[in-house]
């Protein structure tokens, strides 16, 4: 059953102000999502004032310039800084999105950051991925045959099959989409979200694949597939502009389709 | 590795900050809707009821019905019965596999929200000019 209000020990209370140096004159408000696991306190928002005079253009480049010249404690993921990681994936003014291809300009006044929505938080921005990762290892992400490859060459492909796996294995595991998705946060356990359906889709209409049948089978719950009520939250949050939920209806149809 | 105390890692929130975009809004509102649809039958079950049980209890059905309030009751239900209807063709194509691009999925939104706004209206227009004077 959905529970819409967050449990006594996730209950935001107020933090700390870092106030702007003097002198600065182009100053950025930035609240953002606390939570130490070592102090048994309850999540905080702390308010940090950044002089932009001196800052990236990016939300990944504040959060960078927080950590190194206001609050070294402040923790996130990061690594590639050009949205091919998928790392720095956050909830960034209201919505889910890489902090590294986040333009500053583009967000209207303060700049509210938190972690990806309803996972379990490790420290600060860091949620706990794991029951994530284990939903797209559960799709079985790897090219499954029964038929022996050719002895001189790879498995071949047309160049029409090829694209049409292209978009979807662009995907990066950001998990900006499953996060996004109401029915993931109130079913998460269950349904296995846009990410790992995506990833899904992938095998399923790739033309060397010998195990649709399957990965078909395995997809056809209430829970596991069904859950996704088209609210495309998921298609509007992908930094990587990828459709899961196009891949979810494509995969509803399939299996309807293989019924006649 | 898993923490000792999973348990303790508080929950990041969910509707409390995402940002309450047309995706969310429509869905939950189809919800609504068919809740409120199933709900409305009841008010059937009485009308017929009312029918059923003689010209006096059908008078007291009626003078129930009647009322200003329950106009606005009436009005509510159909525009939940044409918005779920409008959004429910929306989910038929969708279930082909079209209109799914973030373009068309907002467009059609627009178009749903309109046409139920629409189809309220003219519905009332054309109640009001056949029936006026009548009870309905």
């Amino acid at each position: 059953m959905a529970k819409f209000r967050l449990p006594p020990n996730s209950k935001i209370v107020a933090g700390k102000t870092y106030k702007a140096p003097p002198g600065a004159k182009d100053v950025r408000t930035f609240k953002i999502y606390r939570f130490d696991p070592e102090s048994g306190e309850n999540p905080r928002i702390d308010t940090y004032e950044v002089d932009m005079a001196t800052c990236g253009p990016m939300v990944l480049d504040a959060l960078i310039k927080i950590k190194n010249e206001i609050d070294s404690t402040l923790t996130f993921r990061r690594s590639c800084r050009e949205g091919i990681c998928g790392s720095c994936a956050m909830n960034i003014d209201g919505v889910n999105t890489l902090a590294c291809t986040k333009a500053l300009e583009d967000i209207k006044g303060d700049v509210k950051i938190y972690p990806l929505p309803h996972m379990p938080v490790i420290k600060d921005l860091v949620p706990d991925l794991t029951n994530f990762y284990a939903q797209y290892a559960a799709v079985k992400p790897w090219l499954q045959t029964r038929t022996p490859a050719p002895p001189d060459r790879e498995r071949l492909q047309s160049k029409e099959d090829q694209e049409k796996i292209d978009r979807p294995a662009a995907c990066i595991l950001c998990a900006c989409c499953s996060t996004s998705c109401p029915s993931y946060w109130w079913n998460g356990d269950r349904y296995l979200g846009p990410a790992a359906l995506l990833a899904a889709y992938r095998w399923i209409i790739d033309s060397r694949d010998e195990a649709t049948g399957e990965r078909l089978d395995a997809l056809e719950d209430p829970f596991r597939l069904y859950r996704c009520h088209t609210i495309m939250n998921c298609t509007e949050a992908c930094p990587k502009d990828l459709n899961p939920a196009r891949a979810i209806a494509e995969i509803k149809r399939m299996i309807a389709e293989r019924r006649h | 590795m898993q923490s000792q105390t999973p348990s303790a890692r508080p929950l990041s929130p969910h509707l409390q900050v995402y940002r309450w975009r047309y995706t969310m809004a429509l869905s939950i509102l189809h919800r609504a809707t068919g809740l409120v649809l199933s709900l409305g039958l009841v008010l059937l079950v009485a009308w017929l009821l009312g029918i059923a049980n003689g010209a006096a209890s059908y008078d007291c059905v009626m003078a129930a019905f009647t009322h200003p309030l329950m106009r606005i009751v009436f009005v509510g239900y159909s525009f939940a019965f044409f918005y779920h209807l409008a959004n429910g063709i929306r989910h038929l194509v969708w279930d082909t596999g079209r209109g799914l691009e973030r373009k068309s999925a907002r467009a059609s939104a627009r178009v749903v929200v309109v046409a139920a706004v629409v189809c309220t209206i003219l519905f009332w227009i054309v109640v009001c000019v056949r029936y006026s004077g009548s009870v309905a």
